[in-house]
């Protein structure tokens, strides 16, 4: 950004190679070690670049440092299966439990979400649940309830965290593109998340909003 | 808190501090009598403070419990013109400045001009100081290379042990006196010198025996008038209580906290000690009567609080008293940095320490919301995690308190230093954060230096911009310089010489203060004093360092490192345009000045290149430094942090290679350089940490914080940072945990903020009171984002 003489724009990320990311990781291994925390693989969605993300696991494996990654679940069983040999932590993305709901929002429908959540479940994986509050999308009683019950038939869920919806898309997506589409959508109210949070509670698990 | 509390927090917040002569008339008074020609100087320094003991306005305040007063009434601030004088033009200023005031009425005007300024002109301290130093130390002092604590108030920065909880001062006197039979006139030839200071001592501990019946005497004039009759039962103990204590050892919880208080009221009549004393430990020392209290059922946990609270505002009544020679521009601060410690260690074994008390402190602490007295938490690795989360819960409710300090490195610190483990577990930090051995232990701070400042004495051969003087050795043209090393070697040389012109000169001004300006009564107080018959400034206490306060190391790590990337690295420019373009303070330079400022490596970012450098930096301090000795029989050592004098020393420093422009603020204590940090908390952490704290007397860490940040399980993230950087050997952390939004807001308008309380530098006080470009370097500190 040599062009940008005030340091007013500035560039979004940048290309690293393995060993670039591990540095970085390992500079903070004393804060993990203290906390129980250790890194998240997010995105985007991290399971679209397998190679990339295989290899920092497999040295975050010997490092021993705590693995945790943050997936929309839609990914090819085989690499799933993989990658989970090698992660400590599952955080699933969890945004609607009907297959035409969720293809009409998303652009794919979610029986190759269910049934990646379901094999990790049986190969003993940690699972923190993540569901997005969006208003008008999957708050209905309906949809709380379908999504209490299939985390209920999973082992491994230690919680789940429901996420209300925030406009913060709305910023980046002016920066991506001129025309801005406008976005009609509310952040759910606290009494709303509080009482999606009562209702999945019933079913046994631990529930945060936010996380 | 209840509503006697409240009334008495009222009446301290919202009473302006002014100035009262009462102190400096009793002491011109007493000073033209003939006693100064007939006595010694000791016996005439307590002889002083008996006087001042048996004619200062005794106050007790309505509804109070905890009673005395420094000045004649909550605020009224006294002056100590034997040791500096203010001026007429002090005197217009401090009253008409904007910020941290203090009333001066025509009375107090009328009085300064007719008796005190005319009878202490040419004879206090300051002068007897500056007419002791050479010329070089005036052209760096004036320079703006170094400051001089002691121009301003006597070496303090002594905190007490329990001792007074065991012993009355009937006790002390017993000692003393036995002390003084034992004198041997045959082989000892400071015999006579040391009768001296026992008389000394010992009238002291009459003065403030006297100083405590008066209030006894008071307490009980007011119950006979007092209609209310639980009122009148309170007026009845606080007698029983004046007049027990300080006389005697302490019975009670009540008698134990008016006891200390009667000490430190003394402490800070008899000199403006630097670094205001403070009873260190407290849930040590109250423990014991806190439990034999709950036993006999004639103390109730609220009872206790209660008078805690009492106690807290006690500190706040008392401002710490302005400096001469001051500016219109010039902020100051209230604050007297009165530093109450919690938690930690017990001296004997070593064990857990933190109790009942160390909660129920923090409970005051968070409720009270005082900027005085302040406080920090001690932490071990063997405290229970419940009592940092605790802490970490009281600094999120954002006024800067209680700072954060690492126990197991700071008894490292104290072995490092040759103490004993039982003395090293004893102490704590105190002021800002340095750390001494409570009771045993006089560690002076004698002023900061400057690095930045050397740094730029570096880059002119010596000369100073500012006045084209040669205020340094003649180190070699920087322009001609063909390796970073060069430039890193005359650096080392600047700061080589300087600290040699300071030494030098601390040697001196110690003298002073042992030959003209004894403490007697502190000296009572202090380990070994008493047994050695040496006064607290001439050698008497068991541990007697000497500290000069290194500020500045982010800003110049971040100027060497620009230098060594930019211009030998990279060789993107060279040394001379660099030093032009500074001398242009950038102006014409903006290009350069973005490429300097935001694309070459900071300190504060654990990054290796800028790191290896302020470990370098710190190295060399500690080398020039550690381990010279003083005059009395202690020795040199460093610790790292600023005050607010970061903001002084940066307005006499012009541009530098990390693109800093001419006059803004340094970086502060051994926080990165304000806003260029962006790795966040960790980052931060791991860069500090690359200071060898354990071989330090204490360094000073900022970190700001959005208040969201720390809500919900924020608090462990930061009970969990705190821990990090702790295994980490980092001695101190403290936390401003406010929006810079809402900093912004307050400056605009200033009235609606008044009661925002902000972590300055070691200390935290009201946001509104604080200069201008101190409020604008606190908004700019990093507000770290995200944890």
């Amino acid at each position: 950004m040599e062009a940008c003489t005030t340091g007013a724009r500035e560039i979004i990320g940048h290309q690293m190679t393995v060993s670039e990311v591990m540095v970085e990781v390992e500079q903070d291994i004393i804060f993990y070690d203290q906390s129980g925390g250790g890194v998240t693989f997010s995105g985007g969605e991290p399971l679209m670049q397998p190679e990339f993300l295989l290899a920092v696991l497999n040295q975050c494996q010997a490092q021993q440092i705590h693995t945790a990654l943050d997936t929309s679940c839609y990914a090819e069983p085989k690499i799933l299966e993989t990658v989970s040999e090698r992660t400590d932590l599952f955080l699933c993305d969890l945004k609607h439990m009907d297959n035409e709901i969720h293809e009409r929002f998303t652009g794919v429908g979610n029986n190759l979400i269910l049934d990646n959540i379901r094999r990790l479940s049986e190969a003993g994986k940690e699972i923190v649940i993540r569901m997005p509050v969006i208003p008008g999308f999957n708050d209905e009683k309906a949809n709380i309830e379908a999504t209490g019950k299939f985390t209920a038939s999973l082992q491994g869920v230690s919680r789940i965290d429901i996420l209300p919806f925030n406009r913060g898309g709305k910023e980046k997506s002016a920066r991506l593109t001129a025309e801005s589409k406008p976005m009609q959508i509310e952040t759910p109210g606290e009494e709303e998340m509080n009482s999606i949070a009562m209702e999945l509670s019933k079913y046994g698990f631990e529930v945060k909003i936010g996380g | 808190m209840n509503e006697r509390v409240a009334k008495l927090r009222k009446q301290s917040v919202e009473t302006k501090p002014y100035i009262s002569t009462e102190r400096a008339e009793l002491l011109t008074e007493f000073y033209k009598s003939d006693i100064p020609q007939r006595e010694s100087v000791p016996v005439c320094r307590a002889l002083l403070l008996k006087y001042v003991m048996e004619n200062k306005t005794i106050c007790i305040n309505e509804g109070e419990l905890i009673v005395g007063e420094r000045g004649p009434a909550p605020k009224a601030t006294p002056t100590y013109p034997e040791l500096c004088c203010h001026t007429m033009e002090d005197l217009h200023i401090l009253n008409s400045r904007e910020r941290t005031p203090f009333v001066v009425t025509e009375e107090v005007r009328k009085i300064y001009s007719e008796r005190i300024i005319p009878f202490w002109t040419g004879k206090t301290m300051r002068e007897k100081l500056f007419g002791a130093m050479d010329p070089k130390w005036h052209q760096a002092f004036n320079a703006g290379v170094f400051t001089e604590f002691m121009e301003q108030r006597a070496p303090g920065h002594a905190i007490l042990d329990d001792k007074i909880y065991h012993k009355g001062m009937l006790d002390f006197k017993r000692d003393i006196a036995e002390h003084q039979k034992k004198l041997d006139y045959f082989n000892d030839r400071l015999a006579y010198e040391k009768n001296q200071e026992y008389r000394a001592m010992s009238i002291c501990a009459d003065a403030v025996i006297i100083f405590a019946q008066r209030y006894a005497d008071k307490a009980k004039e007011l119950a006979q008038e007092e209609s209310d009759a639980v009122r009148r039962s309170e007026l009845e103990r606080i007698a029983e209580v004046c007049l027990y204590v300080p006389a005697n050892a302490p019975r009670n919880f009540w008698e134990a906290l008016q006891s200390y208080w009667f000490v430190h009221l003394s402490v800070i009549t008899e000199l403006n000690t630097w670094d205001s004393f403070n009873p260190g430990r407290l849930d040590q020392h109250l423990l014991p009567f806190y439990e034999k209290g709950l036993e006999e059922e004639t103390l109730t946990p609220e009872q206790a609080k209660e008078l805690l609270q009492c106690f807290w505002i006690k500190f706040n009544n008392q401002p710490a008293p302005p400096k001469v020679g001051v500016t219109e521009e010039q902020s100051g601060t209230y604050v007297d940095f009165a530093l109450i410690n919690t938690g930690g260690l017990k001296p004997a074994d070593g064990s857990n320490a933190v109790n009942e008390i160390s909660y129920m402190i923090l409970d005051v602490v968070e409720e009270m919301r005082l900027p005085q007295p302040s406080s920090c938490v001690q932490i071990s690795k063997k405290n229970p995690y419940r009592f940092l989360k605790r802490a970490c819960e009281v600094v999120r409710t954002g006024f800067g308190q209680p700072s954060v300090f690492n126990t197991d490195v700071i008894i490292k610190e104290m072995l490092q230093d040759g103490k004993n483990m039982i003395d090293a577990r004893t102490g704590g930090p105190s002021g800002c954060v340095t750390i001494s051995s409570f009771g045993k232990e006089s560690c002076t701070l004698t002023g900061y230096i400057n690095w930045p400042k050397i740094f730029e004495l570096a880059c002119n051969n010596g000369v100073d911009p500012n006045s084209s003087e040669q205020v340094g050795p003649q180190s070699g043209e920087a322009r001609k310089f063909d390796s970073y090393q060069q430039l890193m070697d005359a650096y080392k040389e600047q700061l080589r010489y300087f600290i040699d012109l300071k030494i030098r000169a601390n040697n001196i001004i110690e003298r002073l203060y042992a030959n003209y300006m004894p403490a007697p009564f502190m000296s009572i107080l202090m380990d070994d004093c008493i047994a050695r018959g040496l006064d607290y400034h001439n050698g008497g206490p068991r541990y007697n360092p000497t500290y000069i306060q290194g500020v500045g190391i982010g800003t110049t790590t971040d100027a060497l490192t620009a230098v060594k990337y930019n211009v030998f690295e990279q060789q993107n420019i060279t040394m001379d345009e660099l030093l032009t373009a500074m001398q242009a303070n950038f102006e014409g330079y903006e290009r350069l000045q973005q490429r300097l400022l935001y694309r070459t490596p900071k300190y504060g970012n654990d990054d290796d290149y800028a790191d290896s450098i302020a470990e370098e930096l710190f190295n060399a301090y500690y080398d020039f430094l550690n381990g010279r000795p003083n005059t009395k029989g202690g020795k040199y050592r460093v610790n790292l942090l600023p005050t607010t004098v970061h903001i002084y020393f940066g307005s006499v420093v012009g541009a530098l290679p990390n693109g800093r422009k001419a006059g803004e603020p340094v970086s502060e204590g051994i926080s990165p350089t304000q806003g260029s940090d962006t790795k966040g908390p960790t980052a931060v952490f791991k860069s500090t940490a690359r200071i060898d704290h354990a071989r330090t007397g204490g360094t000073l860490l900022n970190m700001k914080f959005n208040p969201d940040v720390l809500a919900g399980d924020g608090l462990d993230k930061l009970a969990h940072l705190i821990r990090s950087y702790f295994k980490l050997d980092g001695h101190h952390v403290q936390f401003n945990v406010i929006g810079a939004e809402t900093l912004r807001k307050a400056q605009q308008n200033p009235e609606r903020y008044r009661d925002l309380i902000v972590r300055v530098a070691g200390f935290s006080d009201y946001f509104v009171d604080v200069g201008r470009d101190l409020q604008n370097e606190i908004i700019a500190r990093t507000e770290q984002q995200s944890l």
